[in-house]
């Protein structure tokens, strides 16, 4: 697992990586173009993106034809959840600690 | 590495991406207080003009004396009612959508239309035949208690705020099917002052 110090995941870093993993956490599933409207890339930058996350098996495909034309659709899986929780609480164990240092 | 990151930043990016990829948040109040204003002409004009007051669940022209209207004419004012009301919504949200760099055409609105076009057009339907069986006065019962129905299907999609519109629809609905000879009146509380009310709420709390 490549988890730097803090606990944050590595594959989060991306700002787009984050986002897909946002979406895809509150939807059930996405197709790749609603990803690309919403997230504002363009195709290769989304596509590699999303190989990437795919490669952590954090998110999972689904491939199908809408009449002749193939559809792709991407969901969360069981690690993926529990990666992005995960780094939702090393985000808050952050702020915490950085109020705290404040203080 | 990036140590320099904001995680204070990264929850605001992941809270705005779920809310974006979930909600249709481009709906604009001023469609809502229009629409109201429609409905509450097309039911003056029903009433003042054409003469609408259905004070009975069946009416049939040659027993029941209580309005001299032509049918044909009041589904023709609730039609273009209807008409206006849905171009205005699509033109405000078009405009709201481009605002705020959204398409108005996206993931969240297909999934909102979706979601209120079943209750709507089974209860559209519906009141067509009731219609054509003559049972006039269940339109303004039916068209409000489906189209709460589909406003509280629709609130999971957009703001919260369209639930609690849907819940009223469905209330006067219910009493509108009780006393139907205030039918009318029923109608345009919520088409019409609920609709601008809820309009004016949108405005002054997501658009000022």
């Amino acid at each position: 697992m490549k988890i730097s110090v803090n606990g944050l995941h590595k594959a989060f870093e991306s700002r787009i990586r984050l986002g897909i993993m946002s979406a895809l956490a509150v939807n059930e599933k996405f197709d790749f173009n609603s990803l690309k409207e919403f997230l504002e890339v363009t195709d290769g930058n989304l596509a590699s993106h999303l190989k990437a996350l795919e490669k952590e098996k954090f998110i999972d495909v689904e491939k199908s034809f809408v009449g002749r034309k193939p559809n792709t659709t991407y969901f969360m899986t069981e690690a993926g959840k529990k990666a992005f929780d995960d780094h939702l609480n090393a985000l808050e164990i952050l702020i915490n600690s950085r109020n705290r240092n404040k203080n | 590495m990036k140590e320099d990151r904001d995680p204070i930043r990264d929850i605001t990016d992941i809270r705005s991406m779920m809310e974006r990829s979930t909600k249709f948040l481009s709906l604009s109040g001023w469609a809502g207080v229009l629409a109201g204003i429609y409905a509450l002409s097309g039911a003056f004009i029903a009433y003042r003009f054409l003469g609408f007051e259905p004070g009975e669940y069946i009416y049939d022209p040659l027993y029941t004396d209580g309005g001299t209207f032509n049918l044909m004419h009041i589904v023709f004012v609730a039609l273009v009612v209807l008409v206006l009301a849905v171009i205005t919504a699509v033109f405000f949200s078009y405009k709201k959508a481009g605002k705020r760099g959204e398409k108005l055409w996206n993931a969240t609105s297909r999934r909102l239309l979706a979601n209120m076009a079943v209750p709507l057009v089974s209860g559209g339907v519906l009141v067509l035949i009731f219609i054509s069986k003559g049972f006039i006065g269940f339109m303004a019962p039916l068209t409000l208690i489906f189209y709460g129905l589909a406003l509280y299907n629709a609130g999971r999609f957009t703001f919260e705020a369209v639930k609690y519109l849907g819940l009223i629809q469905i209330c006067l609905g219910l009493l509108a099917s009780c006393f139907v000879e205030y039918g009318l009146l029923f109608w345009s509380l919520g088409f019409g002052v609920a609709h601008i009310v809820y309009g004016i709420y949108i405005y002054y709390r997501f658009e000022k």
